[in-house]
């Protein structure tokens, strides 16, 4: 390729940051590139983007629409020190606007540099339970990054103020104290997360061992007769998965690890990384093993600081003992590793193919199907994509059993299953039910709304899901159900508002979050979006065109093409939660004349 | 046109399409299927010359047994299939993506769109009336956007890019149909200087940094104006014309010859208004071009003149 280049020089600092790269790095180590720099400087200069292209042998035009793609990097100078204020659902609902507010006062407007710092308003950072949040980082060989859960409007211009203190938050906590009868997060908090050991003194690798003798058909079968779904969203038999990718004769074939939770008001996946990364370790490995994948990449959300280091540091430990690599656990000719590949700042790139293309160094645009990620995936080989809650089912399939699995919630929705508690809830957090336990009771569980208020409404499933009514809480929690219900369980968000909520507001937010995270391929999603916030902006702010054109009619049909004709899932559910609220709600109510 | 290569003997696909029976080779598509029984479907992005995008949605069919609605373009035809072109949901899905480019775009030099337009019954303004134009489109940042009031529809309307004597780029006509995109990277000429950045309704066609063409990769083969669906990308003769009132289409010819340059044998078509040539196209069923020609046959024909 011949390319052509801007007369601009990478600096010193920008060339030590790409030459840290692998040797002989190609295409599919430009996000890592992007990453070096903008870690190491803070942003990406046309020196700095030129020399990663010559490095990767990537155009320079291209690798430019690669790096504006990422909210996460600057193609601008800005200083070193960078907050991100979390805005989103739960954010917003505990006081993200009085954060922004006090930001604004004392540091300046969002995203004007003053006095070495700038601050963003950012989409969810997935520390829902501590809501409001705010992530500093600051650019430095090492950088540094600072987790502020919950936190004042003080105290974020504080942090705004002073090098971060490599602080990453504290450690998850869990509500839920009978630990025998939790199946995923028994080790959370009980466990030391950097010790093997611990791990494997509480049942860790003992499911890799039962696989290592059932062998990658008998695991697939076993998974398969779990009844395990996907907990990603879309619950999508998991087993059927793996064998669809199993089966296909081109080599090599690939695992990837969805860890790209950015779905608003989703935390589980990061509690579980954060918590007990060793899991995730060991199902990654039983799931390459059973699909015949050599190699599994781990898409872990840029906004994870504490997830990378604490499963980076997994990956390690269990590559030092065995545990990965060649040979695993002693077994001849079975090979297996884990890559981490850090997102940077694109809910979309949680779109199973989207994240192909992210990893291989191109927009993080969806393909369109088919063909099937199973067919042609990562690289154009077979390829499974599984949620992090999904794999760390497969651990207790394989050591309870799927029989004893299937005891666990209902004959269609097997197993345990993870809900992200938020909003106006006394105790937020995660917590694990097994399916079929009502809305009622993981509310109750959660200490219901605060003393003196009442529930408005629960949004169920994300800003992709759906809103539920207080009349309606003894819906089961199931697959089944919530569809038979019109809604969806989604990634397990469950967002409480109560009386005092503005839902309004709410709403807006969740049509200026699509309007964001749309990767602009498509039409119905890139201009749909648009249109759909527009129009609920008008009906919120009780405005009307001068046309005095129906706006709900409007995005009735708006949103019906947006589902019926967006490439991807997000454009095609961009419409579901606003479209629950006017239906379920009567939420936009007087809009019509 | 659609080229077909002539490889080994193919199974023939059976399927039905609006309750009619059709047999189309394996690995055609839906929308070569309706070509070939005469039923014609709008396309925006797709490509006579190019891999299916799949990004305007403009030719989108339902079939039987799927979700949602699927590209026509690009989705191959099945054993089986059940197609329907013409249901409710089709022609609201067609009325609305028309509306929505409609409303974000000028669609003005685009051909054949106000006749599907009025087929359909779209009406853009009912989005409300356009924002003012922008001069920062370039710098629009991913995941972000200034709160809306929604009193006025957000458009893509900006200033026209001028920076060169061959091609004018004007964006506020832009679909992002990934085209010029496609057509000046790997597809057909490799100069790779432009490609789609930012994402959302920021996303636009750039070179690195936006830098004006005559620092970029560009080599002016033109290969790009010639795929552009909507005159987003036109000859600079052409702008040059459009502007003063004088471009005429209905008073071209067009000759199709050989370029004399080198010893390709590449086919020119010249489109010629009042004894000028005004633009340089090639046919896209020319096995030499494809469609494509270099600076020199796409731009090189001042001298013909020089009389």
């Amino acid at each position: 390729m011949d390319l052509q280049f801007l007369d601009a020089k990478a600096t010193f600092e920008e060339r030590a940051a790409v030459d840290a790269l692998p040797e002989g790095a190609a295409r599919d180590q430009l996000l890592p590139a992007l990453h070096a720099v903008n870690d190491r400087v803070g942003w990406i200069s046309q020196g700095a983007l030129n020399y990663i292209c010559e490095q990767l042998h990537v155009p320079p035009a291209d690798a430019y629409g690669v790096a504006s793609f990422y909210s996460l990097f600057s193609l601008t100078e800005r200083p070193e020190r960078v907050v991100h204020v979390c805005t989103d659902l739960a954010c917003r609902v505990n006081g993200a606007d009085t954060v922004c507010d006090t930001l604004t006062e004392h540091v300046g407007p969002a995203g004007k540099a003053r006095g070495g710092v700038t601050w963003l308003r950012s989409p969810c950072l997935g520390v829902c339970e501590k809501a409001p949040a705010a992530l500093a980082f600051e650019a430095g060989d090492p950088a540094g990054s600072e987790l502020l859960a919950p936190a004042t409007g003080a105290e974020v211009v504080l942090a705004a103020g002073r090098s971060p203190a490599t602080e990453e938050g504290a450690a998850p906590v869990l509500h839920q104290t009978d630990r025998e009868s939790l199946k995923l997060l028994h080790r959370i908090g009980a466990v030391d997360p950097e010790s093997l050991d611990d791990y494997r003194a509480t049942g860790g690798y003992a499911a890799l061992r039962n696989a290592l003798q059932l062998g990658p058909n008998g695991v697939i079968r076993e998974v398969t007769d779990s009844g395990l779904m996907g907990r990603g969203g879309a619950a999508f038999p998991t087993g059927r998965k793996w064998e669809g990718a199993a089966r296909q004769p081109a080599l090599p074939h690939y695992l990837v690890c969805n860890a790209d939770e950015s779905e608003p008001g989703t935390f589980k996946d990061r509690v579980l990384l954060e918590g007990d990364p060793f899991a995730l370790v060991e199902a990654m490995t039983i799931a390459g093993f059973a699909t015949g994948a050599t190699l599994g990449y781990l898409y872990l959300r840029g906004e994870y600081p504490r997830a990378r280091r604490l499963v980076q540091n997994a990956i390690d430990v269990a590559r030092e003992r065995g545990f990965l690599g060649t040979d695993i656990m002693g077994h001849e000719g079975f090979s297996f590793d884990i890559e981490i590949r850090r997102g940077a700042g694109a809910y979309i790139c949680g779109e199973e193919t989207a994240i192909f293309n992210s990893i291989e160094g191109f927009r993080g645009e969806p393909r369109s199907k088919p063909p099937f990620p199973t067919e042609q995936g990562l690289f154009g080989k077979p390829t499974v994509v599984n949620n992090v809650e999904t794999l760390v089912n497969v651990p207790l399939i394989l050591t309870s059993g799927y029989a004893a699995y299937r005891e666990i919630g209902t004959e269609k929705s097997a197993g345990p299953k993870l809900f992200c508690l938020s909003g106006n809830v006394r105790k937020p957090g995660v917590y694990e039910v097994p399916f079929g336990t009502t809305l009622r009771e993981l509310l109750e569980l959660a200490g219901g709304v605060p003393e003196g208020r009442e529930l408005r409404a629960v949004l169920l499933g994300g800003a992709a899901g759906g809103f539920v009514r207080p009349d309606e809480l003894d819906l089961p929690l199931t697959m089944e159900d919530a569809r038979a219900a019109g809604t969806t369980l989604g990634s397990g968000v469950v967002l409480a508002l109560d009386d005092k909520a503005d839902l309004g507001g709410f709403l807006l937010r969740i049509a200026s979050f699509f309007r964001d995270e749309s990767c602009g391929q498509c039409v119905p999603c890139r201009i749909g979006t648009v249109r759909q916030e527009e129009a609920v902006s008008r009906i919120v702010g009780g405005r009307k065109l001068s046309t005095g054109a129906d706006d709900l009619a409007l995005l009735r049909e708006v949103g019906q093409v947006m589902r019926d004709s967006s490439i991807c899932g997000l454009g095609q559910t961009a419409w579901n939660a606003i479209e629950s609220a006017v239906e379920r709600l009567g939420a936009l109510d007087g809009a019509e004349s | 046109m659609t080229i077909v290569e002539l490889g080994l003997p193919k199974r023939l696909v059976e399927f039905t399409v609006d309750g009619q029976a059709v047999s189309v080779p394996e690995g055609a598509t839906i929308l070569d299927a309706c070509s070939a029984v005469g039923k014609e479907i709008p396309t925006l992005c797709y490509g006579d010359t190019l891999k299916p995008a799949n990004a305007c949605r403009v030719c989108m069919v339902e079939v039987e047994g799927s979700r949602t609605l699927v590209p026509s373009c690009s989705r191959k035809a099945e054993p089986g299939m059940v197609v329907h072109t013409d249901s409710e949901r089709t022609r609201t899905s067609r009325k609305v993506v028309l509306e929505l480019l409609g409303s974000a775009t000028d669609l003005s030099t685009t051909p054949g769109v106000a006749e599907w337009m009025a087929e359909a019954g779209a009406d853009p303004e009912r989005f409300g009336p356009p924002a003012p134009p922008s001069d920062d489109r370039d710098d629009a940042l991913p995941g972000e956007h200034e709160p809306v009031d929604g009193l006025t529809a957000a458009t893509v309307r900006q200033p026209v890019k001028v920076d060169n004597a061959l091609y004018v780029r004007d964006y506020g006509k832009c679909i992002l149909c990934y085209k010029c995109v496609d057509a000046c990277g790997d597809q057909w000429q490799n100069s790779f200087a432009i490609s789609v950045a930012g994402r959302g309704f920021g996303a636009r066609i750039s070179t690195e940094f936006s830098t004006p063409l005559p620092d970029s990769a560009c080599v002016y083969c033109g290969n790009c104006v010639e795929v552009c669906p909507t005159g987003a990308l036109s000859f600079k003769a052409e702008h040059d014309k459009r502007e003063d009132g004088t471009w005429d289409e209905s008073a071209q010819t067009e000759t199709t010859t050989v370029c004399t340059f080198c010893g390709v044998g590449c086919n020119l078509t010249l489109h010629v208004q009042d004894n000028e040539i005004v633009k340089v196209t090639s046919p896209h069923d020319s096995s030499v071009t494809h469609g494509n020609l270099c600076i020199k046959g796409r731009f090189g024909w001042q001298h013909v003149q020089n009389t």
